[in-house]
Parts: structure tokens; C-alpha cells; sequence
């Protein structure tokens, strides 16, 4: 397909609106990035930086709300355009909730360090945000170059991310169960991992919503949901039977 | 690529099938083997550059081709079951069931009235006066237009703004009861209002009537057709159900086309 | 930094020049051609004026019985043809009492027209009560006194080549004195036909002539010519044959008209042997001659008659016929009846064909029909200004009048029929 309008000037409104969901993108994967290595280092400044560039990601998001709005004001865009132009009003939504949750990460980092440390949970926590991290990179490239099969992946990888959420969760509840003293720092931990799962859930959408927007169809094969902490019970017994 | 041109099983009949359609102006071929069903009570819109045969493709359905000595029509076209080429086709009764408004609005150099009971009285639809009056009347209302012509009957239908002109002429057609009416881009001299009004007045008339339009605006096709045909060179590219084509359209041509790309 | 200039230069000199000078050169042109038609009409007008007036000298005249109807029958056609000379001579006598010689007396009688003897049968006739009485009529002066009375004769012309004598504008001025002599409208000239005499000389018979002519040829080429126009426009296809037709029909719009005379005169005459001389064959050839034109405007009208008109009732299922008869030549009508008018003035104009006709000969009888022999006013002008009396030079220019009077009447029908008629679409 042809990427020149005959309206040039339409092709660089859409152009625009493309790159400012690519910018607004790849300040959200810095932030997550940001945030992954003040957990892993403990670095408390580093969790201010990551506090403070949440803002200029909403900034983003407005100014890319407006491109959007203009261009369905003035340019009636149609079939692949008028796709593009509503996906990219979703994906930077969801892209805005993904910085939003990275910004809840770094604020809680601050109370985790003050209590006690749990290296081998953090660690876990850490392939997490890696593994979403990479889930961002992919799923914005899929968007950039119109890659339905990268979308498909990155789809598929969110379950990787809800198993690792269950594994935490798991891990998390033993912890508070044996000492009641690492009550509050598992909380931080698991509502952090609860973020790290919602970011995850987000991308898949940001792909599946990609997959629309390249190929007019919205994907028919469910994708499996792996997160199923929400059926979890773990009883003191278990535990103390072992 | 394979299409399927056709409908869906479980619609019922087509009240116009095309198979295989050519048309030749003298040696040029205007059309190459197009094939579409229309079906009844929808409003199907043909879309395309200038030139790719969407006109031409139309006016072969009431034989409006005809007039045009070098035409020549090929392949089989059928209203309701017949062949419409058939030799033993009156093309007077055709037309009369294929009703047809133009791109410049036409109205005769004669009253309102006159204009509206000239189908009516060539066709000796009406059994008196009294029928007469009152076929004219209901067509103009029919046509949203009566209100605004209501006492002034006897004045010349050319005196009328470019949109009421229009609908006068629709009011025409409606006035010898077709089932079928072709529209040659009726709104491509209004301006927005009166093609909203012509527009509105489309999607009332879908109940009674099988709508055809050739339009240039693809949004017009967008807001009042249910099917959409994509022609291109004188071929049929797509044709599908209008939001399929203006959301997702199978064919690179047709979205190059109705997103403005150069194609 | 951009040019934001717009007072200059050379160039814009050059080209108002240049505007103006074109403009001078138009009003010169139309100067030029609106003094000739100036000219034409003022020189037409000052010569032909004359010939509506006309000099009459009034006698006391004693219509006795017993010239006039010695047996009482009051038969019309016995009274006009009685001998009114000597009545005549008797009243010229009353007012010159000295004229006494004989040869004088036929002099005083030759001041009245030759045919002032007809007049006043004429007159006695058509009203028998005046028998045996006397009356004061004023009957019409010679040419030569009528021409003198209207300053046309040049005195000093030696007497001997002047037909008009020192004594017999002595006369004249003592009819004038008296009052005798007048000049008033010159009905003749309307209610007349050709005469040898120029005071009798009229336009009638010639206007009636061009009117039946003009009759024959309207009803006969208005509706062969837009039959044709309306086949060939309508419903002809398009090939070598009607390109024939086409190209023909333009040639002979360019046939001169002469050729047309010779055929009339070839088929109509000699072949059908039709009356000779008469309106029925000249109107048929004119209108030999008017249709090329007149399916050429046709024509032309249809093609302007716009298709989407004729789309409209097609695709509400009118026939073809329908379609031409109910739309196309009503909207074309106008154009039409205009380029036929256009077609007839100008058959009005012809001479030349007539002439092969024989609608040339001297007919004193004003045309009651078709069939009468007849003079058509081209022709009537062609005639007259080949006549050598002096008389006729006036009236010459009246025809001329005459017959530019009627292509404005013919001309403003036609503006007048396309204003009343078209319509706008």
C-alpha cells in the first residue's frame, strides 16, 4: 500500500500523530526501565526521576489526543487511515496507564526500602519488569512497522508474565504467613507485581489493538489468560504441614 | 485474488443481477466483464475515479445506453428474473420500473405540477384528474418537497433552487412508481444542506424503493449506502457492504482510492 | 524579499496603448458602417418621401346626366367608362376663361394626370347620387406638376428641354394663388397597382404579390424544413448517407438564388405547368431557396436544446417520438419560427428568381390569390428604377421604403415571437 496521500499534508498529520505515540512510547519504556533499576538498586533518586517524568507523558497523550481529533475533524480519514488514527487514541491510553503504573512502582519503591528486603522476590520482580519492558519495545515496533505476527507475540508473551505474577503472588503470601513482621513489605511487593501484571495486560491490548489497525480484523483466537491469583488459597495448614 | 462479488446466501433474490457485463464505445471498452446484484430495498452506491465506467455500468441497467449509437452492451443483465436485453423487452416498460435522476437537475421548462404528472400522464397512470392531482401531490410529498411548493403549483420548475429542482425531479421519477430508481451523482451541484435533505430523503424512500447512486464523495457513499462497488478502468474491484469498505477494504486499488492515497 | 511592486512600468503603457488603440479601431469600424447605413437610409428617405404625397388640383366639375349616363340605367360599369374629358375641360375652362385656343386648352388639360379621367369614374361611380350635380374634386396633377409642386424640377433647364413649359407653371401658379392645387397623402400609392403613369403607379399589387409569395413559402418550407431538421437532429444515425444530405443541404444554402429560379422555372412551369407569373410558384421557390437555411438554424436550435432534457424524459419512459414531440421542438420552437422568419426575409429580398418566373411582367391588377399573376417588391423596385419617367425615380425609393418597412415588421415578429416564447432552461 501506498504511504503518500495526495493531500501531502495529511500524510504529515498522520506522520505526527505516529510519532508522538512512538515518543509517548519509548518514555514509557524509559520509565519502566527507570523504575526496574531503582527496585534492583534501591536507588531512591532514580525513583524520584521516575516520578516526576510521568508528567511529561501525559503531556504526550493530550497532544496526541488533540493531532487525533483534528485529523478526524479535518481530514475524514477512511478504512486504513481512520484505523490508524482511533488505534492510536487506544494505545496511547493504554500507554498513559502503563506510564501511570510505572509511576506507582517507583513511589512504592521508596516504602520498600525502608523495610526489609526480600533479594530473591525482588529479583523475580525484576525479570518481570524486564519481561514487559521487552513487551513495550515489541509492541511499539509492531505498531511502527505495521507487524501483525511481532503484535501476535507480544500477545502471546503476556502469559509469561501472568505465570511469573502467580509464581510472586505464591511466593509473597508464603512469606507473610512465616514471618508477620514482612506483612507490609510483601504488600508493597505484591501490589507492585500486581502493577507489573496490569502493564502486561495493557501491551497485549496495545497489540491486539495493532493487529486491528494493520489488518482491519480483530484477532480471533482468545488469548489464554494466565493470571489466576484471584482463585488463590493458601492455607496456614499447607504450609506448616510441610 | 478471489472476490465474491455476489451476495451472501441468505438475503433474498436480487431484484437486478449482473453477469459478465462489457460495454464497448465503438472499439473502446468502457466496461470488462462486471458482475454485481443489487439488492432490493438497499441503497447500493458506486464509487470510483472519473472515467472508470461507474455511469456508463449504471445507465446500462435501464438502458439509458441506448441513445448512445457506438454503445454496445454485452453479457447478461436481469430486473426481477428477465433479461433486459431481450429483444422482446419494451424499454419504455423498463424504464418505467427503472426510474432515474440526474446529475444536473432537469426539470422541464413547465410548471411544478406539470413536471411531476408528466410520468403519470405518458404512462396513463392516472384514471382522472382527481387521481392525477392527487398522484402528483403524493410524489411531491414523497419527495419532501411538497410543503415548500404547496401553493405554488403552477409555476415553472425551473425556478426552483438548485436542491428543490432535484428533489422535483425525484418527486418525478417517484411519480410513474418504479421499483427501482438510478442515481447519477444527484448531489454533485448542491450544497451540503440540500444534499443532506436529498440524503435524508434516500433513506426514507430505501422502504419503497431500490436505490442505485453513482457518486463522486465517498463519504456520501459512506453515509447513506449499504453496499458499496468499488469500480476502477472499467472493472468492478470490490464490492461489499459499505462499512467493510470504508473500514477495511480487501482490495489495495479500493483503499488507495477511498483514503486518498495515489494509487 | 519579494517583489511587492505594483505601480510599473513600460509594459503597462504598452498595454493600455495597445487596449486603446483596439478599442479605436472597433468604433472606427462601427462609424464607418453606421455612416453607410446612414447614408443609405437618408439618401432612400429624402428620395422616396415625395412619393407618399402626392399634388392635386381641385375643379368644380358638373357632372352633367347626359354625358355620364344619357339612358339613367346607373350601370356602375358604363358610368366609369363615360367620357369625362370634356367635363374636365369644362371646369379647367371656368378657372382660365382666356384659354380659348384648342391646342392650349389640351395643354391646361394635360396639368391633371391622364388618368384623373378614371379617378373621377371611378368616384361617380361608386356613388351615383353625384350625377347631375356639381362638385369641387380634386383629382391628381400630371407627374410634371406634381414634380414641380414638390421643387423637383430644375428651371433652369432651357424651356425647350423641359417637358413642364414657362406657360404651364404660369398656370400652375395661378392654381395656386387661388388655392386651386394641394398637396395631401398619396393614397394611390397604397391602394394601387403598377401603372405606366407614375401619379398612378402603386405598391399594392407588388406588396400583395411579396405577401402570398412570402405565404406559400412559409407553408411550405416551415414544416418540410424542421421535419427534415428535427429527422436529421433526432432520429438519423450517423452515417455516409445523412453526411451526404448534411453536406448537401449546406451547399445549397450557398446556391445562388438565380440557379433556384431556373429550376422553378424548369420543374414548376415547364413540368407541372403551373400558372406562370404567379405567387404560388414564386413562394414555392423561395421556399426552395429559404429551407437550407431554415434546416440549418433548426438545426443548429435542436443541438442547443440541452440533452439532459431529453435524458429526463427517456428515463421516465417517453418514446422517442414522445421524447421529441413533447420536449425537444416545443423547447426548439422559437429558435425555430426565428430562423424560418430570418429564411423568408431574406426569400423577401430576392429578385433574381422571380425573375425566371415571370413574376416580372407589368400587372396593373392588384393579386386577389395565390394564383393571380403578380410582382413581388423587389421586383417592382428592379422595375421602376428601369423606367425613364422622371416620376418614378421617387417612387422607387417609396418601394424601397416599403419593402425595408416590411423585413423590420418581418425582423421585430421574429425578435418579438423568441422573447414571447422561450424559455429558460
Amino acid at each position: 500500500m501506498n504511504e503518500t496521500h495526495i493531500v501531502s499534508s495529511f500524510t504529515d498529520d498522520m506522520n505526527e500523530l505516529e510519532s508522538l505515540l512512538l515518543q509517548m512510547g519509548g518514555l514509557v519504556e524509559e520509565q519502566l526501565k527507570n523504575a526496574t533499576l531503582a527496585l534492583k538498586k534501591s536507588d531512591r533518586e532514580l525513583a524520584k526521576t521516575v516520578l516526576k517524568g510521568d508528567e511529561r507523558i501525559n503531556d504526550l497523550e493530550a497532544q496526541l489526543n488533540e493531532t487525533a481529533i483534528k485529523i478526524l475533524a479535518l481530514r475524514q480519514p477512511v478504512a486504513v487511515d481512520l484505523r490508524s488514527v482511533v488505534m492510536s487514541l487506544k494505545i496511547a491510553r493504554h500507554l498513559e496507564r502503563v506510564g501511570d503504573y510505572a509511576k506507582n512502582t517507583a513511589r512504592r519503591i521508596n516504602t520498600i526500602t525502608k523495610a526489609s528486603a526480600f533479594t530473591g522476590s525482588v529479583s523475580t520482580l525484576v525479570r518481570m519488569c524486564e519481561m514487559v519492558q521487552s513487551m513495550i519495545k515489541s509492541a511499539l515496533d509492531a505498531y511502527s512497522k505495521r507487524d501483525s505476527n511481532l503484535a501476535e507475540e507480544v500477545r502471546h508473551n503476556d502469559e509469561y508474565v501472568d505465570q511469573m505474577h502467580n509464581t510472586l503472588f505464591r511466593e509473597l503470601l508464603t512469606y507473610m504467613m512465616e514471618d508477620q513482621q514482612h506483612i507490609s513489605g510483601s504488600i508493597h511487593l505484591l501490589l507492585i507485581a500486581k502493577n507489573l501484571e496490569r502493564m502486561g495486560d495493557h501491551v497485549a491490548d496495545i497489540a491486539k489493538e495493532t493487529q486491528y489497525m494493520v489488518t482491519g480484523e480483530w484477532p480471533e483466537n482468545q488469548r489464554n489468560k494466565g493470571d489466576n491469583t484471584s482463585k488463590m488459597i493458601i492455607d496456614l495448614v499447607d504450609i506448616e504441614g510441610k | 485474488m478471489e472476490l465474491s462479488m455476489t451476495l451472501d446466501a441468505t438475503t433474498k433474490a436480487p431484484i437486478m443481477s449482473a453477469k459478465n457485463v462489457d460495454v464497448f464505445y465503438g472499439a473502446k471498452q468502457a466496461i470488462d466483464d462486471v458482475s454485481l446484484d443489487i439488492a432490493e430495498n438497499q441503497i447500493t452506491a458506486f464509487i470510483g475515479p472519473s472515467g472508470c465506467g461507474k455511469s456508463t455500468f449504471m445507465r446500462c441497467l435501464n438502458r439509458m445506453n441506448d441513445t448512445i449509437s457506438s454503445a454496445k452492451v454485452t453479457g447478461d443483465i436481469r430486473f426481477a428474473g428477465q433479461d433486459i436485453y431481450s429483444s422482446k423487452v419494451d424499454v419504455v416498460a423498463l424504464r418505467k420500473r427503472i426510474g432515474m435522476v440526474f446529475q444536473k437537475a432537469n426539470p422541464f421548462p413547465k410548471s411544478i405540477f406539470d413536471n411531476v404528472a408528466y410520468g403519470p400522464r405518458i404512462h396513463d397512470l392516472a384514471e382522472s384528474k382527481d387521481h392525477l392531482e392527487d398522484i402528483v401531490v403524493t410524489s411531491l410529498k414523497r419527495a419532501g418537497l411538497y410543503d415548500e411548493v404547496a401553493d405554488r403549483l403552477d409555476e415553472s420548475g425551473t425556478g426552483l433552487s438548485g436542491g428543490q429542482q432535484q428533489r422535483l425531479c425525484i418527486a418525478r421519477a417517484i411519480a410513474v412508481d418504479p421499483q427501482i430508481i438510478l442515481m447519477d451523482e444527484p448531489c454533485s451541484a448542491l450544497d451540503p444542506i440540500a444534499t443532506a435533505k436529498i440524503e435524508e430523503l434516500m433513506e426514507q424512500m430505501k422502504e419503497d424503493y431500490t436505490i442505485v447512486i453513482v457518486t463522486h464523495s465517498m463519504a456520501q457513499a459512506a453515509r447513506v449506502s449499504n453496499k458499496t462497488a468499488f469500480f476502477h478502468l472499467g472493472k468492478l474491484i470490490e464490492f461489499d457492504e459499505t462499512d467493510t469498505i470504508f473500514t477495511n477494504p480487501a482490495n489495495t486499488l479500493t483503499q488507495n482510492y477511498i483514503s486518498g492515497r495515489i494509487g | 524579499m519579494p517583489d511587492y511592486t505594483l505601480t510599473t512600468s513600460k509594459q503597462l503603457q504598452r498595454r493600455h496603448a495597445a487596449e486603446k488603440r483596439f478599442q479605436w479601431y472597433g468604433r472606427i469600424a462601427i462609424a464607418i458602417s453606421v455612416s453607410f447605413l446612414v447614408f443609405m437610409f437618408t439618401a432612400i428617405i429624402f428620395r422616396g418621401a415625395g412619393a407618399f404625397q402626392q399634388t392635386e388640383i381641385g375643379l368644380n366639375v358638373a357632372l352633367e346626366e347626359q354625358v355620364i349616363d344619357p339612358q339613367g340605367l346607373r350601370d356602375a360599369g358604363d358610368i366609369s367608362r363615360a367620357n369625362y374629358k370634356p367635363l374636365i375641360m369644362d371646369a379647367m375652362q371656368d378657372i382660365f376663361p382666356d384659354v380659348s385656343e384648342r391646342r392650349e386648352k389640351n395643354q391646361l388639360y394635360r396639368l391633371l394626370s391622364s388618368a384623373s379621367v378614371f379617378e373621377l369614374g371611378e368616384r361617380v361611380a361608386k356613388n351615383p347620387d353625384l350625377i347631375g350635380t356639381t362638385q369641387t374634386l380634386w383629382l391628381p396633377a400630371s407627374s410634371e406638376v406634381d414634380l414641380y409642386m414638390k421643387d423637383k424640377i430644375d428651371q433652369d433647364v432651357p424651356e425647350e428641354l423641359r417637358r413642364l413649359k414657362d406657360r404651364d407653371i404660369a398656370w400652375v401658379e395661378t392654381l395656386r394663388s387661388q388655392g386651386l392645387i394641394k398637396k395631401s397623402f398619396n393614397k394611390n400609392f397604397f391602394t394601387n397597382g403598377d401603372s405606366r403613369e407614375p401619379v398612378m403607379a402603386g405598391i399594392l399589387g407588388a406588396a400583395l404579390g411579396s405577401f402570398f409569395s412570402l405565404m406559400i413559402c412559409f407553408i411550405i418550407a416551415f414544416p418540410l424544413g424542421i421535419l427534415t431538421a428535427v429527422y436529421l437532429e433526432e432520429y438519423a444515425t450517423k452515417n455516409k448517407l445523412t453526411d451526404l444530405i448534411e453536406v448537401n443541404i449546406n451547399n445549397l444554402a450557398a446556391v445562388p438564388s438565380i440557379v433556384f429560379g431556373l429550376l422553378g422555372l424548369a420543374i414548376f412551369l415547364n413540368f407541372f405547368e403551373l400558372p406562370r407569373s404567379t405567387p404560388l410558384v414564386g413562394g414555392m421557390v423561395l421556399a426552395l431557396m429559404a429551407m437550407p437555411t431554415i434546416i440549418i438554424a433548426s438545426r443548429s436550435i435542436l443541438r442547443s436544446v440541452p440533452q439532459n432534457i431529453r435524458d429526463a424524459a427517456l428515463g421516465l419512459g417517453a418514446s422517442k417520438t414522445q421524447t421529441t414531440f413533447h420536449h425537444v421542438v416545443p423547447l426548439a420552437m422559437p429558435g425555430m419560427l426565428t430562423g424560418t422568419i430570418l429564411g423568408m426575409a431574406r426569400a423577401l429580398g430576392e429578385t433574381a428568381p422571380l425573375l425566371m418566373i415571370g413574376m416580372i411582367a407589368f400587372i396593373v391588377d392588384v393579386p386577389k390569390g395565390v394564383t393571380d399573376v403578380a410582382t413581388a417588391l423587389p421586383v417592382q423596385i428592379f422595375l421602376w428604377a428601369d423606367s425613364p419617367e422622371k416620376g418614378f425615380v421617387e417612387r422607387t425609393s417609396a418601394a424601397i421604403i416599403v419593402l425595408l418597412a416590411f423585413l423590420i415588421v418581418m425582423n421585430l415578429t421574429a425578435v418579438y415571437l423568441r422573447r414571447k416564447l422561450e424559455r429558460r432552461w
